[in-house]
C-alpha cells in the first residue's frame, strides 16, 4: 500500500454506533494528524458494519480499513489482536490509539507487545514534538508526547518512543473533546479479507453469555456535580452528598480515595482512571486534589472547594472556597438552597 | 483435576495514601517514606487461585514477583494466606523496565517454571495503572488472555469459564487451558492470612535474605519449605538487550511536579450569612436552580 506512516485510531462500536471515546480520538487525530502532514486512517472490526464510514469520515478520516466477520463481534482478544498486528505490519502506522475501555486496555498491550512499539496507557493529553536523547544526544524529530500523571496521579510524565513504531496510546472517554471535520469529508474504504489478517485458532476463546448492564449513574450528563474526596471522612458524611445532590439535581461523583475508602462505587469515580466531566458546576468536598483528580474535572466551568484544609491544592483551581467541615457545611447549603430556590 | 497455578504479584508503593513529603524537591519519589504493599488487584488474583485450589484438590498455587529483594514479603504474605510456594525475580537488570521489559522478564521465568494451567494477576498495579503487563505475558507466550475477571467459575476439560466485568455490563467467556487471566478489583476480596500458615511460614527466606542473616542459614535449610526462590535474569535465560531500560521501547522524557496556576479563589466563610448568599448568586446567575 502506497500511502505509509499515517495515523491510525482503532474504532470500537456497539450496536451500530462508534464509540464515543473513538470519534474523540478520530478528533484529536486529525489535528496532529495535520501538524505531522500525514493521513487519518480508521480500522474497524465488527459485524455489520454496512455505512460505517458514513459515522466516521466526516471526523478528517482519509481511509478506513473495515474488517466485517460476524466472527469478530463480540470482541476477543485474539482476532482483533492479530487483525491490528497483521494490518500494522503492513501499513506500518507511526502513530495508533485506542479508547482505554476494557477492548481497548485488553487490546493495545497485546498488539504492542508482538510488535515490540511502546504503548502508554490512559494518557490525558497528546502532542507532537522533538526530543533529545539525554545520553546519545541524537535528535528525534517529531514524536508523539503521551503525556499522563504517573504514580498515583502525584506527578505528570511526559513518554516518548524514540525507535519503535507505531508509538501507541490509550485515552479514556471523554478527555479529548470530540469535533466533526467537515461533513462532507469523504475518503477511502478498503475492506480486508479478515482470513488473511485472522488466524481460524484465534477464535478459540468462545462468549457464553453477554448480559448488558447500562450504568445508572450519568456522571457525563450531569451539569452539577457533587463529589467527595477522603476528606469527607466517613460513609455517614457521605450520605451528606447524596442530600445535596439530590436537593439540586445533581450527580454524586468521588476521588479515587473515596472509592478506595469504600464511601462510593467505583462507576462514580472522576479523574485519570474513572470518568472526565466538564459540569457547569463542580462541588468538590473534602478532596484535596491530587493530579489524577484535577485531569478529570479541570474544565468545569464553576468549582467549589469545600475542605477544613485552607491549604489543599485543589483550592488553586477553585472559584469560590469554603473552608470548613463537610458536616457544617453541606447541611446550611441544603438549607439556603431549598429556602431561595422556587 | 488438580491445577498448576502461578499468581504474578507486585509490590507496590501505597500511592493511596500519599502525605506531603512523597516528592523530593527535585521532583522524584521518595520511595522511602511509601510503605510497600502488596498490590491490591493482585490479592484479589490470588484470592481465585485460592478458590480453585479449593475446587480442585491437589492444586498447587505458586506466587510469582518481580522487584528488588525484598520482594520476598510478597511471597511470604501469600504463602500466609494458603500459597504452596513462591519465586522472587530479582536482577538489576530489570531496573528501568517499562511495562513491556516486565512482561519479557516475567514470561522468562514462567517459561522455567514451565508446567501451568493458569497464569493469574490483578488486572493493573496501583503504581502505574498501565494494565499492560497481564496481556502482553500472554502475547510472548502466545496464550490466550481473559481481562477483567470477577470470578473465574470452573476449570475442567480443559477449560476455564470466567466471569468479566466490562463498562457494558457483564460477560462469561469460556476459554482453553494454559492461559493468562487477570482479575478486576470488583472480585471477591483476598482471604485473611490462616494463623497456622503464619506459623509455618514466619521464617521463610529468600537467599538473599538468608545470606544477609548467617543465623537462619541452619535452621532453613533444615526446611526445605522454607525456602523461596529467587531468579536472576541469567537463571531464566533471559536476553539483556530484551531487559530493563534497553528493552524499553517507551522513555520517560519529563517528569513534572504538579503546580496549579492558580485562579483568583473567592473565600466564602463558613457562616450562614455568606453560604446564603454563595446560593443566592449560584441561583440568580442560573448555575443551580
Amino acid at each position: 500500500m502506497a500511502n505509509q506512516n499515517n495515523l491510525i485510531v482503532y474504532c470500537e462500536f456497539e450496536d451500530g454506533k462508534v464509540a464515543d471515546v473513538s470519534l474523540e480520538l478520530l478528533t484529536k487525530g486529525r489535528q496532529l494528524a495535520d501538524k505531522l502532514g500525514v493521513k487519518l486512517e480508521a480500522v474497524v472490526a465488527g459485524d455489520d458494519l454496512k455505512d460505517i464510514e458514513k459515522q466516521i469520515f466526516p471526523y478528517g478520516v482519509d481511509t478506513i480499513y473495515k474488517a466485517e466477520d460476524k466472527r469478530l463481534y463480540p470482541y476477543t482478544s485474539l482476532p482483533h489482536s492479530s487483525l491490528l498486528i497483521n494490518l500494522f505490519r503492513e501499513i506500518k502506522p507511526q502513530i495508533a490509539f485506542m479508547g482505554a475501555t476494557s477492548i481497548g486496555r485488553d487490546l493495545g498491550p497485546r498488539v504492542s507487545s508482538c510488535l515490540h512499539s511502546g504503548l502508554t496507557a490512559d494518557c490525558t493529553s497528546l502532542e507532537i514534538g522533538d526530543h533529545t536523547d539525554p545520553k546519545t544526544g541524537e535528535e528525534y524529530k517529531n514524536l508523539l508526547y503521551q503525556i499522563r500523571p504517573a504514580f498515583g496521579g502525584n506527578i505528570v510524565a511526559t513518554i516518548v518512543n524514540p525507535e519503535c513504531r507505531p508509538q501507541m496510546a490509550t485515552v479514556r472517554e471523554g478527555v479529548m473533546k470530540r469535533e466533526v471535520r467537515d461533513s462532507n469529508y469523504k475518503g477511502e474504504v478498503v475492506n480486508l479479507d479478515v482470513n488473511k489478517y485472522v488466524n481460524p485458532e484465534d477464535f478459540c476463546v468462545e462468549i457464553i453469555d453477554r448480559h448488558v448492564e447500562k450504568s445508572k449513574v450519568n456522571l457525563k450528563g450531569s451539569p452539577i456535580i457533587v463529589a467527595g474526596g477522603y476528606g469527607v471522612g466517613s460513609k455517614e458524611n457521605f450520605d451528606l452528598l447524596y442530600q445535596l445532590a439530590e436537593t439540586l439535581g445533581a450527580e454524586v461523583g468521588a476521588s479515587r480515595a473515596a472509592v478506595d475508602a469504600g464511601w462510593a462505587d467505583h462507576d462514580r469515580q472522576i479523574g485519570q482512571t474513572g470518568v472526565t466531566v466538564r459540569p457547569k458546576l463542580y462541588i468538590a468536598c473534602g478532596i484535596s486534589g491530587q493530579i489524577q483528580h484535577i485531569a478529570g474535572m479541570q474544565e468545569s466551568s464553576i468549582i467549589i472547594s469545600v475542605n477544613s484544609d485552607p491549604n489543599a491544592p485543589i483550592n488553586a483551581i477553585a472559584d469560590y472556597v469554603i473552608t470548613g467541615k463537610i458536616e457544617d457545611v453541606l447541611p446550611k447549603l441544603i438549607k439556603y438552597y431549598k429556602k431561595n430556590s422556587k | 483435576m488438580s491445577l498448576n497455578i502461578i499468581v504474578l504479584a507486585k509490590q507496590v508503593p501505597d500511592t493511596r495514601n500519599v502525605g506531603k513529603d512523597a516528592m523530593k524537591e527535585d521532583g522524584t519519589i521518595n520511595r522511602a517514606v511509601l510503605p510497600a504493599i502488596f498490590n491490591p488487584e493482585d490479592l484479589n488474583a490470588l484470592e481465585q487461585a485460592l478458590k480453585l485450589k479449593e475446587m480442585y484438590p491437589g492444586s498447587k498455587v505458586t506466587l510469582l514477583t518481580m522487584g528488588p529483594g525484598r520482594a520476598a514479603e510478597i511471597v511470604r504474605e501469600g504463602l500466609y494466606r494458603g500459597a504452596d510456594g513462591g519465586i522472587v525475580l530479582s536482577d538489576r537488570a530489570f531496573a528501568g523496565s517499562d511495562t513491556l521489559a516486565t512482561s519479557y522478564a516475567l514470561s522468562a521465568a514462567v517459561r522455567k517454571i514451565g508446567d501451568f494451567d493458569i497464569i493469574v494477576g490483578g488486572r493493573q498495579a496501583i503504581d502505574g495503572d498501565t494494565a499492560q503487563v497481564g496481556p502482553q505475558i500472554a502475547e510472548k507466550l502466545n496464550l490466550p488472555q481473559v481481562t477483567y475477571a470477577e470470578e473465574i467459575i470452573s476449570a475442567e476439560d480443559g477449560k476455564v469459564v470466567v466471569k468479566r466485568r466490562i463498562e457494558s455490563g457483564v460477560e462469561t467467556v469460556k476459554a482453553p487451558m494454559p492461559l493468562v487471566v487477570t482479575v478486576n478489583g470488583s472480585a471477591a476480596p483476598c482471604r485473611p492470612r490462616n494463623a497456622k500458615a503464619l506459623q509455618k511460614y514466619k521464617y521463610a527466606a529468600a537467599p538473599s535474605e538468608v545470606a544477609a542473616d548467617e543465623s537462619r542459614k541452619e535452621f532453613i535449610s533444615k526446611r526445605p519449605y522454607l525456602g523461596i526462590g529467587e531468579w536472576s535474569a541469567m537463571d531464566v535465560e533471559a536476553d539483556l538487550s530484551q531487559c530493563g531500560l534497553a528493552g524499553s521501547p517507551t522513555k520517560v522524557k519529563a517528569i513534572e511536579n504538579v503546580v496549579f496556576t492558580a485562579k483568583e479563589a473567592r473565600n466564602i466563610e463558613n457562616n450562614d450569612v455568606e453560604l446564603e448568599g454563595l446560593i443566592k448568586e449560584l441561583i440568580a446567575n442560573h448555575t443551580i436552580g
